[in-house]
């Protein structure tokens, strides 16, 4: 006989799964107003010329970059963890009043950062620096919602009843870990108002760091929130949910100490890769360039490793689009981690740099991989957090196929766009001369961006979709028994 | 050793932590040691420059525009000698962009001028036919913060010894001294003494008004910043 199983305390999990949706199809919105606008530059004037300020390209860029980043994923972050931590540990939240506090806390403190980062980055208040714009007061703020999170991982770990920390629970902590060090390191700046005895603007503040110093620590930050916030976490999530919803054990526990060691111990150096050609000193650059490629083995390890958990239950992935969510979110991880690479090698990032092609490359593992994972496991959750089926699995295979077609028009679109703009830079005719000005490599542009924006309005629309399947879920599906929930999510038509 | 770890949280973490911030330390902490030092000819920022910088800043110019010139012909033919380390020296932060949606700009102030700038960011497709680039008309109507542009200055100055009032060796063998007034008053007018010789050059009656009024709009300040950049 069974005992009776642990009433988990999915409260904050559920909040946090709201705000993953809101703040996904915000920022989603918003990069396809982006996207529009670069296709069709009259949009940057769509709320009319009074309002152009606020909707011109350059300052919702920040705005989509950080509600995507820091909005969406981070939010699928937290949701997963409150849901995962408490079942890998085989302890509830409900235990420890003071764990309950600190989650509720942690989401409150969360949504007024949200709500302070919108606002300033609407009115220009930024650093400038990529995914680390926000001025110091904020800055603050969000290392106090970091340390609230990470005093409610260890707490519930310091509470656990399963001894061995599951997979999952190592990543979680990386994350943790990863983003604390890059974050305060990068965001070392000193506030112009104090510094100066009261002058100016108070939130205004100048980095600690001047010219290649402060590109170097800038990018030994950006790549690497890619790595603890777009891959770590998203790998946590997959390996407990797949092997949850398909029934199937991990394929190898060595290969998952391969990929989770080696991720960590490479990942770190490959920031480099976004310098070449600068002026950081070369060495940095070959290492950038050299982890690159070699990052590709723990990144292939953990992606093989979830393909290979399918062994012998393919039909799975015909059968459940939720199974098809995370299988394709592990091909777009691996085709991804080897486009990086390939892009990462000096004479492909002679070409590449500063195109297009970058931003395809970015999309195809946050659209492919980390969107996907993040909809799958909010898809797994729904039953076991409101007790009630998903709403619609035609729905769901409906959203799938959209958002599938949108990935790959987006990506291959911006490959083209990008490989050809690269080749017109550096086009010389008979005589030496550049072969096209500026403004040629632009004009050719104009289809590519049109399917980029066509691709991404399908992913959001796929989005909303999600939105709309998981709203019903919560409110009007039918209601399941807890012997329904083993493994296999329970759908509805 | 690995069942060990995963059952010590504690060590757990450690070990995590070691391993990720072995990298950063390798890398990253020997190019401090050698700080970056200005090359010939590379000044700090003046106060209407800097201001200049806060507006490009405010509106993400740098999501679209690069500040880094590579070593490749393609690159010199197109904007000039490539980029040195050096020249970055008085950039906080740095403005190198990662996509280049438009051209590089690090030596703009080689080959465009003050009424380029002007006519271009009132309708870019104007100026060059096909542009993608919004207008920034706002910039025309809102003020430029000098204040908060004095304060950074003061700043930079105390804690990282940037020299101002000092004099500074140029590539031709002159001297010059970028002057830093003492009170923000001074910073206000040194920085209205600068604009003048911007809105001589400038069409905009409005943007005329404003500096003969004594205000800095900040398109003024954003050309200021873009014609420094050599």
């Amino acid at each position: 006989m069974e005992n009776r199983p642990l009433e988990y305390d999915y409260t904050v999990a559920k909040w946090f799964m709201l705000s993953t949706i809101v703040l996904g199809i915000v920022g989603m919105l918003v990069g396809v107003i982006l996207a529009w606008e670069m296709a069709f530059p009259a949009v940057n004037t769509i709320a009319g010329s009074g309002l152009a300020e606020y909707t011109n390209f350059s300052r919702l860029r920040p705005l989509h970059t950080d509600a995507v980043i820091f909005g969406f994923t981070l939010s699928g972050i937290f949701s997963t963890w409150y849901y995962i931590g408490q079942r890998v540990l085989k302890v509830s939240m409900a235990e420890s009043k003071f764990l309950m506090f600190l989650g509720k806390l942690h989401f409150a403190l969360y949504l007024l950062v949200v709500v302070a980062v919108v606002g300033s980055l609407l009115l220009g208040i930024t650093t400038s620096k990529e995914y680390a714009e926000f001025e110091w007061p904020i800055d603050i703020a969000v290392v106090v919602v970091w340390v609230t999170w990470g005093m409610g991982i260890f707490g519930l770990i310091g509470i656990r009843r399963e001894k061995s920390l599951y997979i999952s629970i190592w990543y979680y902590i990386a994350t943790f870990l990863g983003i604390a060090m890059l974050y305060l390191f990068n965001n070392m700046e000193i506030p112009t108002y104090f510094a100066s005895g009261g002058i100016g603007a108070w939130y205004h503040s100048v980095s600690m760091y001047s010219g290649t110093n402060d590109a170097l620590v800038q990018w030994w930050y950006g790549h690497n929130a890619v790595a603890f916030g777009f891959t770590v976490p998203i790998v946590a999530m997959i390996y407990y949910f797949l092997p949850k919803e398909s029934g199937q054990a991990v394929y190898s526990y060595k290969l998952s100490l391969l990929a989770f060691w080696g991720l960590m111990f490479v990942y770190l150096w490959a920031g480099g890769h976004h310098l070449l050609f600068s002026t950081v000193p070369d060495w940095m650059q070959t290492m950038g360039s050299v982890f690159s490629v070699v990052l590709i083995l723990p990144s292939w390890g953990s992606a093989i490793n979830m393909l290979l958990t399918m062994k012998g239950e393919w039909q799975q992935v015909a059968a459940s689009p939720l199974i098809k969510f995370m299988v394709l979110a592990s091909t777009f991880y691996m085709f991804s981690t080897l486009e990086g690479p390939i892009q990462a090698i000096k004479s492909v990032n002679a070409l590449a740099h500063f195109t297009d092609w970058i931003v395809g490359h970015v999309h195809d593992g946050t659209l492919g991989w980390v969107g996907f994972m993040i909809m799958a496991a909010l898809f797994h959750m729904a039953p076991r957090v409101f007790k009630r089926e998903i709403y619609s699995k035609s729905l769901m295979g409906t959203q799938f196929w959209i958002q599938t077609l949108g990935v790959v028009l987006y990506f291959t679109s911006m490959w083209i766009a990008g490989i050809t703009q690269g080749m017109m830079w550096r086009a010389h005719d008979e005589f030496g001369n550049l072969a096209y000005s500026f403004i040629d490599t632009v004009a050719v542009l104009h289809p590519y961006f049109t399917i980029r924006a066509v691709g991404g309005t399908l992913y959001l629309v796929g989005m909303l979709l999600f939105a709309f399947n998981m709203y019903k879920t919560m409110t009007s599906s039918r209601r399941v028994e807890e012997s329904e929930l083993q493994n296999a999510s329970p759908m509805g038509a | 050793m690995f069942h060990w770890l995963e059952k010590n949280p504690f060590f757990f973490a450690v070990a995590v932590f070691v391993v990720i911030a072995f990298a950063g330390l390798i890398e990253i902490l020997p190019n401090f040691a050698q700080a970056s030092r200005p090359v010939i000819g590379t000044k700090p920022y003046t106060t209407l420059e800097l201001a200049g910088r806060h507006v490009y800043i405010k509106n993400s110019c740098n999501a679209c525009h690069s500040q880094l010139i590579r070593p490749f012909k393609s690159e010199t033919d197109r904007y000039g000698h490539y980029s040195l380390s050096g020249e970055y020296a008085y950039d906080r932060p740095f403005l190198w962009g990662s996509k280049r949606t438009g051209p590089d700009l690090h030596r703009v102030g080689n080959y465009r001028t003050t009424d380029w700038h002007e006519n271009h960011m009132k309708d870019p497709a104007a100026v060059v036919p096909g542009s993608i680039m919004p207008a920034y008309t706002w910039m025309f109507k809102n003020t430029a913060d000098i204040d908060t542009a004095y304060a950074e200055q003061l700043t930079v100055m105390k804690a990282f010894a940037v020299p101002y009032n000092k004099e500074l060796p140029m590539a031709d063998g002159s001297k010059v001294t970028v002057a830093l007034a003492d009170t923000v008053e001074g910073a206000r007018a040194s920085a209205l003494e600068e604009a003048k010789v911007i809105a001589v050059d400038m069409k905009d009656q409005d943007v005329k008004d404003a500096v003969a009024a004594g205000q800095v709009p900040e398109i003024v300040a954003l050309i200021a910043y873009l014609n420094s950049l050599k």
